[in-house]
């Protein structure tokens, strides 16, 4: 017995001596949230690359959203963590501000190179003459509308304008005999979700504002143009009444359930319904209006945390260099459903015409990518705007000015003004 | 050298110093699990600090901030709310509930167990339920039950007004039956004799109850009120599962301080402010725990 246990010891330990001699390999981190599909295209992407680059190993770790900012702080003051983490635009300004990430080289990423090759709101990673992260893909808006409820109202294609938009939430509303909805027209899930950037990009943008100044340091939406376009939002609760925040839990629940006409979100909600059973719906571009589009994007982006040096740097930034290639972001379409972040991969004919991904896609030509220092806050709002006005009855101009008030105050604390 | 030093002390001493040498593991636990955090906190209540920079010394300037921001006082309203009408209702409740437990022999464990089941599971996996439960139509349970009655339907957690009480309602539910129990136990230890005494005097049951049993009772009441007035300016668990995007809304109409503390910390890295307000809800627990142990001295 003692032989054996002895026998297997020097076995196991040459091993991994062995293994080490050999695996003279650069192993690296890659930080992302967890979410089927994004690890699935993570994974083929890794395979691919190590295929490509032998002396190069990928450790790819993902944990629940809730807790990524959090862990990724953590870890990488504490020089553990990712050399290669994902972050959504968004906290950009937050990450650089906290030394998480530090900026891409020049001599691989290009900044030319960048700008022409890239679409334009990808410029939003560019702070203080660097760039600081890189899609593989961007997001937009769209409308999922119901084609069987559609139909039954006796609507034929999708609302075109914004006050289509009323007039088909309004055929699609249905109510029982004591006035309890059981069929909701357009849902909105009350600043939360995507409709705060509905609100901001889209709205804002078509009654003629535009919802903070372009350095984004002021708030420029508490005007008339936000006052129309939070008065336009609340609306359909309030007057129209064929919405109602919370119906079926979430406008995603209720839109695949069958039970809401038309909902807006981005691409990444197509694969849910493309599972719901009995669901048949279609996609068209956000309605218009006065003849313009507008339309909101975001994107999750790929940064060299502060912890990569030498030739871990240097490894990271290849792999970098290839998670941002036509090659990836192709992959990242088919298995995740994003949008590719250069228009020489996006905008090709099969995927402009794409039933589903088409309209995002279009989308993207005429998107804003909102810079925000925090996004949970400057979410938080829109929903309390859309409370004040849709559960206490203030006037939207009056909630707009409240909202704005607190909003500029930590707008002026992270800029130290 | 150590040797000779504890052979020279007298057996008392001896006994001293082991009994010391015990007590020292829980001494150094709380000192450095409980005190040292706290003095801390105190401590970065006075910084600027985001978790991961340098710490900046501010003063007050968290204090003050806090006392102008009108967020604060909502907060701060809220947590009493739920104190002081979760805890005289969980307590009537689970009183009523023990005294005509205490009863019934039939079926008393298995009712009594019923009870307690709540208090031993998760208050995340509750919340999640009973956020199910007050869904609008066509899903949530309590509005179709309205409706079967011809009662309109409520928003209940998405209302300004009924929020509150939605979210209070699991955390009275899961307190029962701890409650319970340990009213069960204070009626049990009253001593027979006093109830043959009352009965022999030809005392009814509401005389019972009104001079034997709620004055023997008086200290376990004031041991419940104390736990679970701590329990409720605490809660947390329930309103970041119930309330949407964990945000303590409508309005801010459901955020306990708790949370206000968590979203400053943890959403925001604003380390000196949330400190700050642990403070505050450190010296909110102290006031309210001095003050009720005060009462029950005074009492006895």
């Amino acid at each position: 017995m003692k032989k054996i246990k002895l026998f297997l010891f020097s076995i196991f330990g040459s091993i991994f001596i062995l293994s080490s001699i050999v695996s003279n390999a650069v192993e690296i981190e890659y930080w992302q949230y967890t979410y089927k599909a994004r690890v699935e295209a993570v994974d083929k992407l890794i395979a691919n690359f190590e295929k490509a680059n032998p002396g190069i190993t990928i450790k790819h770790t993902n944990f629940p959203y809730a807790d990524y900012r959090k862990k990724v702080a953590i870890a990488i003051s504490s020089g553990d963590g990712p050399d290669l983490v994902q972050l959504y635009y968004g906290w950009l300004n937050d990450y650089r501000d906290s030394g998480l990430i530090q900026p891409l080289p020049k001599d691989a990423f290009s900044h030319s190179k960048i700008e022409s090759d890239f679409f334009k709101m990808v410029s939003s990673m560019k702070v203080d003459g660097e760039y600081w992260g890189l899609p593989t893909a961007v997001r937009s808006l769209a409308l999922f509308y119901n084609n069987d409820l559609l139909k039954e109202a006796g609507l034929s294609g999708p609302p075109e304008t914004l006050d289509d938009l009323v007039d088909y939430a309004k055929k699609l509303t249905k109510r029982d005999a004591s006035g309890n909805m059981i069929q909701e027209g357009l849902a909105f899930d009350g600043g939360i979700g995507q409709t705060h950037h509905f609100w901001r990009e889209v709205l804002v943008r078509h009654y003629g504002g535009q919802p903070y100044s372009d350095d984004g340091q002021k708030i420029t939406y508490n005007n008339d143009a936000g006052v129309k376009a939070l008065t336009y939002l609340t609306d359909f609760e309030k007057t129209h009444k064929t919405t109602s925040n919370g119906f079926m839990n979430r406008g995603q629940d209720g839109f695949a359930a069958g039970k809401v006409g038309l909902y807006i979100d981005g691409s990444f909600r197509i694969s849910k319904f493309v599972k719901a059973e009995g669901l048949n719906f279609s996609i068209s571009e956000l309605p218009g209006h006065n003849g313009t589009r507008y339309n909101f994007s975001s994107f999750w982006a790929n940064a060299l945390s502060s912890k990569a040096k030498g030739e871990k740097k240097e490894a990271a930034a290849k792999f970098l260099a290839y998670l941002t290639s036509d090659e990836a972001m192709q992959i990242w379409l088919d298995t995740v459903g994003e949008l590719p972040a250069k228009p020489s991969v996006a905008l090709v004919d099969a995927n402009k015409q794409h039933e589903l991904y088409g309209p995002f896609i279009r989308g993207l030509d005429y998107a804003t990518a909102t810079t925000f220092i925090s996004e949970k806050p400057q979410r938080q709002s829109v929903v309390d705007a859309y409370d004040m006005v849709v559960l206490q009855g203030m006037s939207p101009k009056d909630a707009l000015a409240k909202v704005a008030k607190k909003e500029q105050e930590l707008l002026d604390d992270f800029f130290g003004n | 050298m150590i040797k000779n030093f504890w052979e020279n002390l007298t057996i008392n001493q001896k006994l001293a110093i082991t009994a010391w040498v015990f007590l020292a593991i829980p001494i150094i636990f709380y000192v450095t699990i409980r005190f040292y955090p706290t003095y801390e906190a105190f401590y970065v209540s006075f910084m600027k600090w985001n978790l991961l920079g340098a710490k900046k010394y501010i003063g007050f300037k968290n204090y003050i901030r806090i006392y102008n921001d009108e967020d604060f006082w909502i907060v701060l309203w809220n947590t009493i709310k739920y104190a002081i009408i979760g805890v005289p209702v969980s307590l009537l409740i689970s009183f009523t509930v023990a005294y005509y437990l205490n009863e019934i022999k039939f079926g008393h464990q298995t009712i009594r167990a019923f009870y307690f089941i709540p208090f031993l599971t998760t208050a995340i996996a509750m919340a999640w339920v009973w956020r199910w439960f007050y869904q609008p139509m066509p899903i949530g349970y309590f509005n179709i039950m309205l409706s079967w009655v011809g009662i309109p339907q409520q928003p209940f957690l998405k209302s300004i007004e009924q929020g509150l009480y939605a979210i209070m309602a699991p955390a009275v539910w899961a307190g029962l039956g701890f409650q319970i129990v340990i009213f069960i136990a204070g009626i049990r230890a009253i001593p027979k004799s006093h109830f043959e005494a009352a009965e022999i005097d030809g005392a009814g049951r509401i005389q019972i109850l009104k001079e034997i049993i709620l004055p023997a009772l008086k200290p376990t009441t004031i041991f419940l009120v104390v736990i679970s007035t701590i329990g409720f300016l605490r809660i947390f668990d329930q309103v970041y599962s119930m309330s949407e995007d964990s945000a303590g809304g409508p309005l801010n109409a459901t955020k306990p301080l708790v949370l206000m503390i968590y979203e400053y910390a943890f959403d925001m890295y604003k380390l000196g402010r949330a400190s700050a307000l642990t403070v505050i809800l450190f010296l909110l627990l102290f006031t309210v725990s001095i003050l009720q142990l005060w009462f029950m001295r005074k009492q006895k």
